[in-house]
């Protein structure tokens, strides 16, 4: 039922306050690969939207790779593009909104990024739908308590334009820090409605019932992925990239609720 | 004495009239205190005898597991501590030290119900009796010893108590405010209707502030009296000490006490089991055996000297433990050094016998 | 006479002596590690933008929503903790321990599951919320009452510690000398006692402020974050920092800024008073 991982809100802050002091003292970057002699690791820096899937992944790629770990760090993609602009040793980076990686291509940590993946919006509501939710219009609806995420992260982001394509206009309760905080909030049936990716909607296991509207198709959400130019496993970040844009990635992806690009 | 507790006037006695037991894991309090009106009885007793548990009994602060209270005819054995009318003096004071001293002073009358102007004059009138009307406003934190002791007195005089306690009154002062503060407290007894118990180990604050002496040891009594009597005829060491006697346990016949293998020479004329007590000033030390009779008469060896005022006093070991207090030209005279074997006699005349 | 004599003659010191290295080393690091973030938020601080970015009414919304809420969370937390510590500190009961150490439970849980556990208990589904919602028609979701409700929960642990710890420092032998006089519990309690641990109180209540304050997680959780309704000066901090880092770093600044003058001033009173 805690699908909200705390973990994430305490380890964004104090990454956040990392990042500023790191960049005071001159941007030195740590050496934090662990790896002995025999095992090499790579590195991903991935969107906290993907923790099921790549670790799955991770694991399929290791079993391929005899001698190889792979380390995830999942978080905010935002937060993880500043981490690595900041000089973290990651070596591929999968962001949930192609604005994130951006903020890496331009400081020349990455170059052509990949599309892999493609989320959309759904309609989240408890699955007993007390608000008797069936569309985008109504959430309008001012008895309707609606969660959105804010418009800082990729879901808000999204969930704007969405509303906006579909010309309804409505005011939220919260706007919260990420898509698992907004999904708890369904979860708790603390408001009536809220507007995640389906993929969340999935992964919830049944806790929350998704409603598909035809404007999300307006606003589908790119995931590029990118092994990063400095990356400390050299081609082994490479190999994590096209295991993910392969087959084999892109069936792990689809089962868990994604689109094929 | 006291079982019952319903009707709150279980007598007519006026005073206090008390038995307390205690009993704690390793120690049991049980003594009997009568205190008339106007009388001021002290506990006298070494440290751990049950001096202090006793005045908390008496104010409530600690519970009694038997015996009762009653005051004034009044039992006070279930009254809370508030509504007892008790003044209690602590050792260390314990004025409040967010408060001036009018306040500490006004705080007792408050809580009695008086208005904030009256508690004040109250209080006021309180501290120009004991002398500190021009250190009204001033914090405790800015009083000396003897005049936060005299706050602490106005205090717990303030609330016009029928019982006054008060734990080591003076044990927190030097030995010169000592002397004036123990005066005055003796003129603010005397004027003192209700009935006072003080609690302290030191002889001289008792026979001065005190009418009675009631000596605890081991959490019960064992000798009661004026301050005269129990100086002159001490029951235990711990008493014989504190009056500077030697003290002997005996068996009497006639004028002759046996004292172990020693037999003392007495004036009163007594059977069985007495006491002797003699001074050290009656002991006279000799480097031979003197002639003469064998009575009042051992051989005893040197444990120890120290200087006692302008004599030296010889602590002596052997058949009975003694102090003989010497001059120095004799102790100069008689050579003596510790471990020396010397022999020791008392003038009957100065041996008091009493019954044990 | 050796020339190292000669200097220390030449040179007296203070009688209590010179702080020992082995103090003075540790604590000038531990200062350094508190403040040199504080002087990293400095550097990085984009000075020529910030008059603007202060100008933002969000950014004054933010702030004087988390003042306001902090506050009223800080007098929430006295009136109930005080009592509290006093119940831990004075008397005794079976299970004072257990209790005790419940009083830290915020302190250690993740502020994140201390809002999801508000939500079970004061959510609109909640055992309690449930009630309330049916009964009163109160939700405290989504509210700015939820936020002093997130802030007290996570604070009030710091004020209970610190007033308990006054509590057992203080003679209760004062209390018994108010007894005496007459005073009953409560006159005791209000007369004595509570004067008494002032300054444990305060000194608390600054703690108690100041967490409440830079609470984030269980603001988050349980109050949401709408701008103007529940989204203090951390939230919007958190939110600037996945787009701007710059204003997140403005906004930090802000909100250190004022909470520094008004302890500091605050500080200065309770000093110079009796």
């Amino acid at each position: 039922m805690l699908r909200l991982l705390p973990r994430r809100a305490a380890a964004a802050m104090a990454i956040a306050a990392l990042t500023v002091t790191t960049a005071a003292c001159g941007g030195s970057s740590p050496d934090a690969s662990p790896s002995a002699a025999s095992t090499k690791t790579v590195t991903v820096f991935a969107a906290a939207s993907l923790t099921g899937t790549f670790t799955e992944i991770g694991k399929a790629f290791e079993a391929g790779n005899p001698g190889t770990a792979v380390r995830f760090n999942f978080g905010s993609s935002a937060t993880l593009a500043q981490q690595i602009v900041q000089g973290a040793p990651a070596d591929v980076f999968a962001a949930a909104s192609p604005a994130t990686m951006k903020t890496v291509t331009d400081a020349s940590l990455a170059a052509a990024p990949t599309t892999f993946t493609r989320n959309k919006l759904e309609i989240a509501v408890p699955s007993d739908n007390p608000a008797k939710v069936n569309g985008l219009a109504d959430l309008a609806k001012p008895e309707v308590k609606v969660a959105l995420c804010a418009e800082q992260v990729p879901c808000g982001a999204a969930a704007v334009k969405a509303l906006e394509a579909a010309g309804v206009k409505i005011t939220p309760v919260t706007l919260e820090q990420d898509v698992k905080a907004t999904l708890t909030k369904v979860e708790l049936g603390e408001v009536d409605a809220a507007l995640v990716y389906r993929t969340d909607v999935i992964a919830s296991g049944g806790k929350v019932k998704g409603i598909p509207f035809p404007e999300a198709d307006k606003v589908i959400n790119d995931y590029p992925i990118a092994a990063l130019t400095k990356a400390p496993s050299g081609d082994l970040a490479q190999r994590f990239v096209d295991l993910v844009v392969s087959k084999q990635g892109t069936d792990v992806l689809t089962k868990a609720g994604f689109e094929a690009p | 004495m006291i079982d019952k507790a319903g009707d709150p006037l279980v007598t007519d006695r006026t005073g206090l009239n008390a038995h307390l037991v205690v009993e704690r894991p390793a120690f049991r309090l049980d003594l009997t205190v009568e205190v008339a009106d106007g009388e001021v009885v002290a506990l006298l007793g070494p440290n751990g005898a049950g001096k202090t548990t006793a005045l908390r009994a008496l104010a409530g602060l600690t519970g009694l597991t038997g015996g009762g209270i009653l005051l004034g005819g009044r039992d006070l054995t279930r009254v809370p501590v508030e509504r007892r009318a008790i003044g209690m003096v602590f050792q260390d004071y314990l004025l409040f030290p967010h408060m001036s001293a009018l306040d500490n002073v006004a705080f007792g009358p408050r809580c009695q119900g008086a208005s904030k102007a009256q508690a004040r004059r109250t209080a006021r009138a309180w501290l120009d009796r004991v002398g500190l009307g021009e250190h009204a406003d001033a914090p405790p934190g800015r009083l000396s010893g003897g005049q936060a002791q005299r706050v602490a007195l106005a205090r717990a005089l303030a609330v016009e108590p029928r019982l006054l306690l008060l734990d080591e009154p003076l044990a927190a002062l030097d030995a010169h405010t000592r002397l004036t503060v123990r005066a005055e407290l003796r003129r603010h007894l005397a004027e003192f209707a209700g009935a006072t118990v003080i609690v302290t180990h030191d002889p001289l604050d008792a026979m001065v502030l005190a009418d009675r002496l009631v000596v605890i040891e081991a959490g019960s009594v064992v000798q009661s009296g004026t301050a005269a009597e129990v100086a002159r005829r001490p029951r235990t060491d711990y008493v014989a000490r504190l009056v500077g006697l030697n003290l002997y346990r005996g068996e009497a016949s006639g004028h002759a006490v046996q004292v172990g293998d020693i037999v003392f020479n007495v004036s009163e004329h007594l059977a069985g089991p007495v006491f002797v007590a003699f001074p050290p000033t009656a002991v006279s030390l000799f480097r031979s055996r003197p002639d003469g009779t064998p009575r009042n008469l051992w051989e005893a060896r040197i444990d120890g000297i120290e200087r006692h005022g302008d004599n030296a006093r010889v602590h002596l070991d052997g058949p009975i433990p003694a102090s003989a207090d010497i001059t120095q030209a004799a102790l100069a005279e008689l050579d003596l050094q510790p471990g020396r074997r010397i022999w020791a006699s008392v003038k009957a005349t100065e041996t008091h016998a009493y019954p044990a | 006479m050796t020339p190292s004599a000669t200097f220390h003659r030449s040179r007296p010191r203070p009688a209590v002596g010179r702080a020992p290295w082995a103090l003075v080393i540790p604590a000038a690091l531990g200062l350094a590690f508190l403040v040199l973030p504080l002087a990293g938020l400095l550097v990085r601080a984009p000075w020529s933008t910030l008059p603007s970015r202060l100008a933002e009414p969000h950014v004054l919304e933010a702030l004087r929503l988390s003042l306001v809420t902090a506050t009223i969370a800080t007098a929430i937390c006295i009136l109930l903790g005080v009592p509290l510590a006093w119940v831990l500190a004075r008397t005794s009961f079976p299970g004072r321990r257990v209790v005790r150490a419940l009083v830290t439970v915020p302190l250690v849980l993740p502020p994140v599951v201390g809002g999801v556990a508000l939500l079970l208990v004061l959510g609109r589904r909640g055992l309690v919320g449930q009630w309330l919602d049916s009964t009163f028609g109160i939700t405290l979701p989504f509210t700015t009452a939820g936020v002093v409700v997130a802030e007290a929960f996570v604070a009030m642990p710091f004020l209970v510690i610190s007033v308990e710890g006054a509590l057992r420092a203080a003679d209760p032998r004062y209390d018994e000398a108010a007894a005496t006089l007459g005073a009953g519990r409560w006159t005791v309690f209000r007369r004595v006692t509570l004067p008494l641990v002032a300054p444990g109180i305060a000194a608390g209540a600054v703690l108690c402020w100041a967490r409440a304050l830079g609470e984030f997680g269980a603001t988050i959780t349980f109050a949401g974050n709408f701008p103007g309704q529940t989204q203090t000066m951390p939230l919007a901090v958190y939110l600037a920092l996945e787009t701007e880092p710059e204003a997140a770093i403005v906004l930090s600044l802000v909100l250190l800024a004022v909470s520094v003058i008004i302890l500091a001033s605050l500080r200065d009173r309770w000093v110079n008073s009796p």
